[in-house]
């Protein structure tokens, strides 16, 4: 087995080797270490601004960094950023097309014992529909290092949806990885299974149940949507997304989006039903909102039947 | 630029750029009068004496940044921007018009000098620190202004960003506050009291300086002052809104209307005989 690690671990190290270039700047809302920031703030303290329990100032500032020239990493929990500084981010950031990175840590469910309070629900939601964003859900430690590597190298606002907890990782160092590129994680037939971040790794688990092999696709740039899934989706016409986010306006909602004009398809999502969530463990909290083999088992079937 | 000294001169340049807003107000039909209105004399002063800019290079990495965070007072910021030559003063009867460059709030990637897209109070003060952290980290010298408005004090975000300005101890920035009394719904300390400013910035650890918004002298005294302060500064400009024009004159219910035909002939008659005035100082 692999050594667990979390997608925020993959932050923290991608923005320490990209420190190595001067443009790179980064700013934390008093999570330096919680958002894996502190390394690059010890390695760089001249390049690191610590923005206190001010969300919206961070954001405004890092646009100002933007405007002249800098690339700055913004980082808070999802909860604060973007919910609490959605204003400064449609407006400053990206009707400006500030070259900023915002980067949210403890998304999902996935953030557990804390609460409904912390775990970030709403926030793709939220930023989908304003134009010019890039958002990215990498699925594991070694997709979140290069995910941040390809965001710095991104001109333009780009939003990284991380995770607290450490999971196994399902690519490697050498895996390929293009913002707005969908990867085939497991060639299948019958029914394409859709999503983002570590949940999707729940989907390997129904191939000791099916007779089938499911496709399996990890869809880490929910925005821009990649249009070549399509293919997929138009050979099985069924489609299961599983999305540890509210089960309106994620990623789910995009698919929905590109496939409105296809005739006989079919789509189930998979995330949270329009509630708050609670403590718990990430397997109590998994299994009580959707995601427990069992029921993904249980809408893989009513889609094929 | 060449910089406008004389005291006459730069009062009669702040008589124009108050008649070309009412002209582009009256066509435009829409948008915000007493603010504008202000606010003449400080942008005259800004653009023809105060500022390290060029309109034929407008993006020179050593100019001055003008953030302008109360951006629905941008018809008098393009009337000084035309008037010094950034674009054609014909453009400015576009005002507000399908694809106009000059758009009802200011967009920055229609006139790349206008640095940043504002308009949504409480955010130009915070872009205003990123930038003037980024000249300290490149070791320029350039300055960062920012004009705020009174109004968007009450924006828990424009404090959040007086309090960062100390942290870094940013002595590169100055901002200028439009101190009109006056916000759309009306006078500001009946809608939501931000007095007493001066000692609030003060607590904060800023310079602050108290001028008349209107006494080009005290503006340009002020801003020099402000310059050579190792700290961040604060210019409280106590203006008049609608200034210049007797029925617009401290009335709230100017904020974000324009004037009819009928009232724009009115005004610039008034500014006309103004303008007369200062002719014979």
């Amino acid at each position: 087995m692999n050594e667990l690690k979390s997608t925020r671990e993959g932050y923290g190290q991608a923005l320490l080797e990209l420190g190595k270039n001067k443009k790179v700047v980064a700013l934390s809302a008093d999570l330096t270490e919680s958002n894996q920031v502190t390394k690059f703030a010890e390695r760089y303290p001249q390049r690191f601004f610590q923005c206190g329990v001010a969300e919206q100032n961070m954001i405004t500032m890092a646009t100002g960094l933007a405007l002249e020239n800098k690339i700055p990493f913004a980082s808070s929990f999802g909860v604060f950023l973007p919910m609490r500084c959605l204003d400064q981010i449609r407006i400053s950031v990206c009707y400006n097309q500030a070259n900023v990175k915002m980067v949210a840590t403890h998304c999902g469910l996935m953030t557990g014992e804390d609460g409904a309070t912390h775990q970030a629900l709403e926030d793709v939601a939220a930023l989908r529909s304003i134009p010019g964003i890039t958002i990215i859900e990498p699925i594991d430690y070694y997709q979140a290092i290069k995910a941040t590597k390809a965001a710095a190298k991104l001109k333009g606002p780009v939003y990284l949806r991380l995770h607290r907890a450490k999971t196994e990782p399902i690519t490697g160092p050498l895996t390929t990885f293009k913002i707005g590129q969908a990867q085939l994680l497991q060639k299948g037939e019958k029914v394409t299974i859709i999503g983002s971040g570590p949940v999707l790794k729940e989907a390997f688990k129904l191939n000791s149940f099916l007779n089938f092999k499911p496709e399996i696709i990890n869809c880490h740039t929910i925005k821009p949507l990649d249009q070549k899934i399509i293919k997929s989706i138009k050979k099985n016409k069924k489609v299961l997304v599983l999305q540890d986010h509210q089960k309106i306006g994620g990623l789910g909602s995009a698919i929905t989006e590109l496939v409105s004009d296809q005739n006989s398809i079919k789509i189930k999502i998979l995330g949270m039903p329009d509630k708050f969530g609670e403590s718990g463990t990430i397997e109590q909290l998994w299994n009580k909102y959707g995601f427990s083999t069992r029921n993904i088992l249980k809408n893989v079937k009513e889609l094929i039947e | 630029m060449k910089k406008i000294t004389q005291i006459k001169e730069l009062k009669l340049k702040a008589n124009s750029l108050r008649q070309e807003v009412i002209k582009m107000l009256c066509h435009s039909g829409s948008g915000h009068s007493a603010g504008p209105l202000g606010l003449a004399e400080i942008f005259t002063a800004l653009y023809f004496n105060l500022l390290k800019h060029n309109p034929k290079k407008p993006l020179d990495k050593n100019r001055d940044r003008l953030i302008l965070s109360n951006g629905h007072v941008c018809p008098i910021r393009y009337a000084a921007m035309a008037e010094a030559g950034y674009f054609p003063k014909k453009e400015l009867l576009t005002l507000r018009k399908m694809g106009s460059r000059l758009q009802g709030h200011p967009h920055r990637l229609d006139i790349p000098a206008l640095e940043v897209s504002t308009a949504s109070l409480g955010q130009g003060l915070g872009v205003a620190i990123g930038m003037a952290l980024a000249a300290k980290l490149d070791k320029q010298n350039h300055k960062i202004y920012c004009l705020s408005s009174d109004g968007e004090h009450d924006e828990g975000s424009t404090w959040e960003a007086i309090n960062a300005a100390q942290k870094y101890k940013l002595d590169n920035l100055i901002n200028i506050i439009d101190r009109n009394y006056i916000q759309l719904s009306g006078n500001t300390e009946e809608i939501w009291p931000i007095e007493n400013l001066r000692k609030k910035y003060e607590a904060f650890n800023w310079a602050v300086i108290e001028i008349d918004g209107h006494d080009f002298q005290e503006i340009i005294s002020a801003v020099e002052l402000a310059k050579k302060i190792k700290q961040p500064v604060c210019i409280i400009a106590k203006i008049i809104p609608g200034k210049g024009v007797s029925f617009m004159e401290k009335q709230y219910q100017w904020h974000g209307k324009t004037p009819n035909k009928e009232q724009s002939i009115q005004a610039i008659l008034e500014l006309e005989k103004e303008r007369k005035k200062i002719d014979h100082e």
